[in-house]
């Protein structure tokens, strides 16, 4: 081999191993706090990490987990949205409503459910674009509002159990995977990544651009399907991955690409780095806004109808208590940073995984609620701590 | 397509005699702020045109109506002969006005590449990186520009590199008139001769060029004509060539008063402006 090519091949990985190194710090520290967590809960009660009850994890992770994503692109944007707990529960109601007392097919009722979210997150986006008025007031309003809706749509009986046969409450509670779809699934996404990068580093190369070691992508794409491989086998042990778990995955990876890899997604971080630099660059601001308030009182309703199907029931309390203030959390725990323009759909995974292993675990221990809620409030004021000194770093380094 | 727009010109072609750009009458206010007043402005395809004033002036809201970003209260503004509106930036874009702003408004969370190409990217379905990287080295090696690499944030960029992206940012898409809001402030004696050279070589291809600068230097170095405006108004429009150091400063200064040129000015097109091939 040419000694220049070794060298700059050299120098190719070492800088690459830098980058991820320094890059990609920003989950970093989620994943450790993630691994302190479950090991002082495995300490504290040993069936924390069975396989029934990670089973149990990652189903009460899908619906404040879709929300999430949610709340990942308004944060995005450097803006926030309170009332997607209200939405969520809006949405169990018309779809508990519509199911048991309209008489509407599944179908109708879940379309009827996203139709009221995505007017909703309209009228939050032309409230926010023609007049100005903050998100934060205008979502606190929702956030009131749309309660009274959803008492309203429930009307005086007030708590409706859902048919057990329904297909949305046996996909959120017992269909799971067979191991071998499981496990070619997993196959399937890390052999998808590998694929893409094996790609991208094809058109690199005919580009005339620097390259990065195959083998790291490699490595990755083996990482990823090991770990898979490791997890679909020990829940398999119990009932399996759940079909509501893998959906909420399909989603952050779809949300991941859509939010990296389009014209689209791109406006949305520009806007969040910069409305008036976006604005000048001729991007329709207004039309982001819009349409990210849209997606997310969407996906809101989304991890609404999957907690009712989970849950069997529709009451007042749907998408009431720590809904809200989970998914914002994990959001922000994830990485997200709440002062736009930094974070990515994964942070909704990691987030929302931090959130429920500690209701889980605390629960599994008994701890009364009051516990729980103090706990998760401090986490959730630790991640920001983190996101403001983090920026303020960034601020000295001449990063901001 | 972004990066032709430094290639030679095939053929100058015969010089055309319509102002590419024109402003006629243009008045501003932000409250009781008269930032323009009355404003007449003609820009000729192939020359540079400096704008002079002190602080104040209106220099920036003047770029800032071209660039669509704020809306005039009253006048006219032609293009090409026909009179149009410039309500928002991505008018003023496709008309083919390309604006380098005081305040850069590059995204800070964003790349290299992905400022540069923000608002105009090459995407089919996906976004094609490789092909935008790859015009992002060469936009950025035509104008001798020292970054150490494009997949960095303009957050970690020094004044200077940002400057530089803003101004390659211009030139993608190929504009018919580039504006540059003091492009030279934040730099360096080696930068500031690459971008005055950048100017040069966008005349010849063709271009129009509206250059704002407080510094006289690279004013008389480059313009072929120099606007000056005082409080908002117009104050004397003058040949490089034909005008001293100290004229353009008492005109600066409002030592001399100079009426604007009449409505329709005394000439159809440059006056022989910069060596007629
Ligand atoms: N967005 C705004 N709101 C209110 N007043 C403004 C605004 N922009 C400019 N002005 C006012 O308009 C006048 C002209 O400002 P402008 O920025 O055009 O000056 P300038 O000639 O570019 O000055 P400088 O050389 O300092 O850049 C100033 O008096 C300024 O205070
Ligand atoms: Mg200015």
């Amino acid at each position: 081999m040419h000694p220049e090519s070794a060298r700059s091949r050299a120098a190719a990985l070492v800088d690459e191993v830098r980058t991820r190194l320094t890059g990609n710090l920003g989950s970093l520290p989620v994943v450790v706090g993630l691994v302190i967590i479950w090991a002082a809960f495995q300490v504290m009660n040993p069936s924390f990490l069975s396989a029934d009850n990670l089973v149990n994890l990652t189903l009460q992770c899908a619906a404040g987990g879709t929300i999430a994503i949610g709340v990942v692109l308004v944060l995005l944007l450097g803006q926030i949205d309170l009332s997607v707990g209200s939405v969520s529960g809006l949405a169990a109601a018309i779809l508990g409503v519509g199911l048991t007392q309209l008489g509407w097919p599944l179908v109708v009722a879940i379309l009827a459910a996203l139709a009221a979210g995505a007017a909703i997150g309209l009228l939050y986006g032309l409230l926010f674009t023609r007049f100005g008025v903050p998100s934060f007031i205008i979502t606190l309003a929702g956030l009131l509002g749309v309660l009274g809706l959803q008492l309203k749509v429930l009307g005086p009986n007030g708590s409706i159990n859902l048919p057990a046969d329904s297909p949305l409450v046996l996909f959120a509670t017992s269909w799971f995977l067979p191991p071998w779809v499981a496990y070619l699934l997993s196959a399937f996404w890390a052999g998808g990544m590998f694929t893409a990068a094996v790609l991208r580093r094809r058109r690199r190369l005919r580009a005339g651009l620097t390259i990065s070691p195959l083998g790291w992508q490699a490595a990755k794409a083996g990482g990823l399907l090991v770990l898979c491989v490791l997890a679909a086998s020990y829940l398999a042990t119990n009932r399996g991955v759940g079909v509501m778990f893998v959906f909420f995955i399909v989603l952050v990876i779809v949300m991941d690409v859509v939010l990296t890899r389009t014209r689209w997604g791109r406006e949305v971080y520009a806007v969040g780095g910069s409305v008036e630099a976006a604005r000048r660059a001729g991007i329709r601001v207004g039309r982001v806004y819009i349409s990210v308030f849209v997606l997310c009182s969407t996906f809101a309703v989304v991890g609404g109808l999957l907690a009712a199907g989970r849950l069997m029931s529709v009451n007042l309390n749907s998408g009431a208590g720590d809904t809200n203030l989970n998914a914002i959390a994990a959001a922000v725990i994830g990485g997200t940073s709440l002062f736009g323009g930094r974070g990515s759909a994964w942070s909704a995974l990691l987030g929302i995984t931090v959130i429920q292993s500690i209701s889980n675990g605390l629960t599994l221990l008994n701890l009364d609620s009051s516990i729980r809620y103090m706990i998760t409030g401090g986490v959730l004021l630790l991640a920001v701590i983190i996101d403001s000194l983090s920026r303020r770093s960034r601020a000295a380094h001449g990063q901001a | 397509m972004s990066v032709e727009a430094l290639a030679p010109l095939a053929s100058p072609g015969p010089v055309d005699r319509v102002p590419v750009l024109s402003m006629r009458g243009i008045s501003k206010s932000f409250g009781k702020v008269q930032a323009l007043d009355d404003i007449h402005l003609d820009i000729f395809a192939g020359e540079v045109v400096a704008i002079v004033g002190d602080n104040g002036a209106g220099k920036s809201t003047l770029v800032k109506i071209l660039a669509g970003v704020h809306p005039a209260d009253e006048g006219e503004i032609e293009f090409e002969g026909q009179a149009v509106q410039i309500p928002d930036p991505s008018t003023s874009r496709a008309l083919g006005i390309a604006t380098v702003f005081q305040d850069l408004a590059l995204c800070d969370n964003l790349d290299v590449v992905a400022n540069l190409f923000l608002g105009r990217e090459i995407a089919g379905v996906a976004l094609d990186e490789e092909e935008m990287e790859k015009d992002a080295w060469e936009l950025l090696r035509q104008l001798s520009a020292r970054i150490p690499s494009v997949r960095v944030p303009i957050a970690a960029l020094s004044g200077g590199q940002r400057q530089t992206v803003a101004i390659a940012r211009s030139l993608i898409g190929d504009p018919r008139v580039v504006i540059l809001d003091e492009p030279t402030a934040a730099l360096g004696v080696a930068q500031t001769a690459e971008v005055l050279n950048l100017i040069e070589r966008l005349r010849e291809r063709g271009h129009g060029v509206v250059l704002i600068s407080h510094n006289m230097a690279d004013v008389q170095a480059v313009a072929d004509r120099i606007i000056v405006l005082r409080l908002g108004r117009n104050n004397g429009d003058f040949l490089a060539s034909e005008v001293g150091y100290e004229d353009i400063i008492a005109a600066i200064t409002g030592a001399t008063e100079h009426a604007r040129p009449l409505p329709d000015p005394p000439y159809r097109g440059p006056r022989r402006i910069g060596p007629v091939a």
